[in-house]
């Protein structure tokens, strides 16, 4: 297991975001999240990667309890985040971006290494071109690639990926999720939270389904869409499982 | 004895509200477009003197509040739309220069117009007696007229369409924009309103104490420990803030030299940044 | 490289005209200028690299004079170990307040910072031991250890030169290196540094004490040359003001911008006394909002967009 979480719970005044949500991951598989806008995909990202603190539970990483550490701690064990909506640093070119996840990763490498290990993964997602140019002149898709190319250079164990196919069009998503598969392949195990349903169930091993903040299903992506309680958190009427 | 404490405790709870309504000038522009406007106490300071010249025209310093309340709006609009329109997404840097730069000006002209020494206004309202004690009328009618004036930002906030949409922009701009919304007239409003508040404010210290075009700094910080004090983000927090700063200032006067307040009240503003950043009120961060 | 080897060369010369001419008055006007470019681009590290305004950043070059002021009137410090005390001491009143105030974000750091010079300030004015607002003078004897008071002068002329020197080399360095890479990505987005591993509040931490580092030290030269110091001078806001506005106009988060942003101020700056007056705080701050609304990036910056032959030459 490279993570394993338990009983992890996060409220914001009376909102409770996540709700007694645990769930293991196995080392080098893809484990998707989904769930209803609002379920508390993200505040689960945001707690795993310790931008949040939780209010109840425990979070071990890779044998180590990181629950309650802080954020760049966490980074430096291998544990890296993309976010749903994309922080380039702009005034930096795009490889000096991916250096910042090269110097301060789980490698914490100097300057020139860093460099190399920067060209090597702007190479893999094919930005290789617009290495030079500063950050903030890149189009959506490509902020996208620089965030995934990013954490990837962080050299982590797992990867946290938040919408990374959000408003992609079909061709840039095939790419991307050719990435995701060069990734696994490089034996990262990835947790990814996604809307594009057709996506996500074919390239996961299991999923997990949040709703309100709790987990309601877990399993194989053809069990879950099939799980009445998923199909009533989505359209509302358990009845209308298909098949 | 205990005279001089409830003395200065009254005293303390009068100006607190005027240093609330300050306050709650520069809490209503932060609330509303993240900016925090470093040309705040600039503009108290030109309410100050506002309020001297018209009153030497003649015009009793209290009818002078509504229009300068007026003329604030007016200013702060234009502000808005010289000095923030343009980027108002861009990073907080850019604001806070921009509204320091804003500050400069209005300093640097100030001391080039009147120079830095100290004008008052003598308009003696008399003094009011309770139990042994007597306090200024100018305060008196200053706490009243701050009341007066949170009551009806209330009222404007919760009760008008317009005041609804500026709550709307605070919590989420763009989904305002989506639903018809004017945005940008309304950060013009708001920022113009926000103005408004500290220039008013400053009219109503210019009847109690004496003031110079850099007086402004001080009151600043204050509005700054204020804000931090009771929440960046809560209007409550703002009054509840003066309330507290003036009774820590009267209070404190009558033990330590005055000039060691500004380093107190600094002091004060590391300490809650240090142990509560959210304020009492709580707001995010 | 060819970056730091123009803008030495342009320091050097500039600084060894007064020691070739032997003029005084020049002396007194670079001194004047490599204080500026010295305040510069100390501040360049925490606003330029790092993204934090500080504002009353001016505090710390008043710390650093009074400390060495005591040393030297005191104790007969001499003024190279006391120069270096009182930066070590503004650094550490730097790490100490940054231990409470950077573990913020920008805007409320640069609110904290508003009113520190103000509370120094006053903390000092009430201070007797200090000399109060009246400020402390020194015992002509003070300049006996180095041949007399000219001779004393024409030295810390030359430290003043050795700071400048050191804080542009320093500036350099950080530049190029992991920490400056870390500070910049803190200044683009600080969230997504933490999440890639930056330790944000130390770096932030020793950024802030190395910006506070040399303006302590030009504190010290300056009050020594000057024979006396008070609150008043020593904390002036004026200078708080310019130091921003000369790392804008230069163009901050480069290495030569706060320097050249230093160089044209100075010149602006006697232009502007001399025609305007009491109005050159209001004019600054138009030219300061011009800046920010049009060429946030200074003058360094818009050469480097406009001209990219210049990039290599203008780091």
């Amino acid at each position: 297991m490279i993570l394993e979480v338990e009983g992890l719970t996060k409220r914001f005044g009376g909102l409770v975001a996540v709700d007694g949500v645990s769930f293991e991951v196995r080392r080098g598989e893809i484990l998707g999240i989904i769930g209803p806008n609002g379920a508390g995909k993200t505040t689960l990202f945001n707690l795993i990667s310790g931008v949040y603190k939780p209010d109840e539970g425990r979070i071990v990483f890779d044998g180590e309890d990181i629950t309650g550490k802080p954020p760049y701690k966490i980074a430096r064990l291998g544990l890296a985040r993309t976010y749903q909506v994309v922080k380039p640093l702009n005034e930096l070119t795009v490889r000096e971006n991916v250096m910042v996840g090269a110097c301060f990763g789980r490698e914490y490498l100097d300057l020139d290494s860093a460099r190399r290990v920067a060209d090597e993964v702007l190479r893999m997602v094919g930005l290789m071109e617009k290495a030079e140019l500063p950050a903030g002149k890149l189009n959506v898709p490509e902020k996208k690639r620089l965030e995934m190319a990013r954490a990837l250079a962080s050299k982590p164990k797992l990867v946290l990926l938040d919408e990374v196919l959000a408003g992609l069009n079909p061709a840039e998503v095939k790419g991307m999720l050719k990435v995701i598969e060069d990734v696994r392949k490089r034996g990262i195990t990835i947790l990814m939270i996604e809307h594009l349903m057709h996506a996500i169930m074919r390239v996961s091993d299991r999923i997990i389904v949040l709703d309100y903040g709790k987990k309601i299903a877990e399993g194989k992506p053809e069990e879950v869409a099939n799980d009445p309680k998923v199909v009533e958190a989505y359209l509302g009427d358990p009845s209308l499982v298909l098949r | 004895m205990i005279e001089i404490w409830i003395d200065s405790v009254i005293s303390g709870i009068l100006l607190g509200l005027v240093y609330g309504l300050a306050a709650l000038g520069l809490n209503l522009i932060w609330g509303v477009m993240k900016v925090i406007n470093l040309s705040h106490g600039a503009f108290i300071a030109l309410g100050m003197f506002f309020a001297y010249f018209l009153f030497t025209f003649g015009l009793n310093p209290y009818a002078g509040v509504p229009v300068i309340f007026l003329i604030g709006v007016l200013l702060g609009m234009v502000v808005y739309f010289v000095a923030l329109h343009r980027i108002i997404d861009a990073p907080e840097l850019s604001t806070l220069l921009s509204t320091f730069s804003v500050s400069l000006f209005i300093i640097g002209v100030g001391t080039y117009l009147w120079s830095t020494s100290p004008y008052a206004i003598s308009f003696d309202v008399g003094t009011i007696s309770v139990g042994g004690m007597t306090i200024l009328g100018t305060k008196v009618i200053a706490g009243a007229v701050s009341i007066a004036l949170a009551l009806s930002l209330y009222y404007f906030l919760y009760k008008t369409k317009t005041g609804k949409a500026v709550r709307a922009v605070s919590m989420n701009r763009t989904a305002a924009e989506l639903m018809g919304i004017n945005t940008t007239k309304i950060l013009a409003l708001s920022f113009g309103i926000g103005i408004a508040l500290a220039m008013t404010a400053g009219a109503l210290i210019a009847t109690i104490f004496p003031f110079t075009i850099l007086s402004g700094g001080v009151y600043e910080l204050k509005s700054f420990v204020i804000c931090v004090l009771g929440g960046l983000g809560s209007p409550i927090g703002a009054l509840v803030g003066g309330l507290i700063m003036g009774i820590l200032e009267n209070v404190m006067a009558l033990q330590i030299p005055t000039g060691l307040v500004p380093f107190i009240e600094f002091t004060i503003l590391v300490i809650v940044l240090l142990l509560r950043p959210t304020g009492i009120f709580g707001g995010e961060i | 490289m060819r970056t730091i080897a123009w803008l030495l060369a342009l320091i050097l010369i500039l600084g060894f005209l007064p020691i070739v001419t032997h003029d005084v008055t020049l002396r007194e006007t670079v001194f004047l200028i490599l204080m500026y470019v010295a305040l510069a681009e100390s501040l360049n590290v925490i606003l330029g690299y790092t993204g934090y305004v500080s504002f009353g950043h001016i505090v710390f070059y008043g710390i650093g004079g009074y400390v060495a002021f005591v040393l030297i009137e005191n104790y007969g410090t001499n003024i190279v170990l006391a120069m270096l005390l009182a930066g070590a001491f503004s650094a550490f009143v730097a790490y100490v307040l940054g231990l409470a105030i950077l573990r913020l974000r920008g805007a409320y750091f640069a609110i904290a910072t508003i009113g520190i010079n103000e509370a120094v300030k006053a903390l000092v004015t009430n201070l007797n031991q200090l000399g109060g607002a009246e400020g402390i003078y020194f015992n002509m004897n003070v300049y006996r250890p180095y041949g007399g008071a000219e001779n004393a002068i024409w030295f810390a002329y030359y430290l003043m030169l050795a700071v400048t020197v050191a804080v542009v080399l320093v500036n350099w360095k950080v530049k190029r290196s992991k920490f400056g890479l870390g500070l910049m990505a803190i200044r683009e987005d600080e969230d997504a540094s933490l999440t890639l591993g930056v330790n944000t509040s130390m770096y932030k931490t020793i950024a802030f004490a190395i910006s506070a580092f040399f303006p302590g030290m030009v504190g010290a030269l300056f009050f020594f040359k000057n024979g006396n110091i008070d609150p008043e001078s020593a904390f002036h806001l004026t200078k708080s003001i310019e130091m921003i506005f000369m790392v804008m106009l230069g163009g901050f988060g480069t290495v030569s911008g706060p320097v050249i942003g230093a160089m044209v101020y100075e010149r602006i700056r006697g232009l502007l006394l001399v025609s305007f007056k009491a109005l050159h705080i209001a004019i600054s701050g138009v030219i300061l909002l011009l800046i920010v609304l049009f060429v946030p990036r200074g003058i360094v910056g818009f050469l480097r967009e406009r001209v990219p032959v210049l990039r290599r030459y203008f780091e």
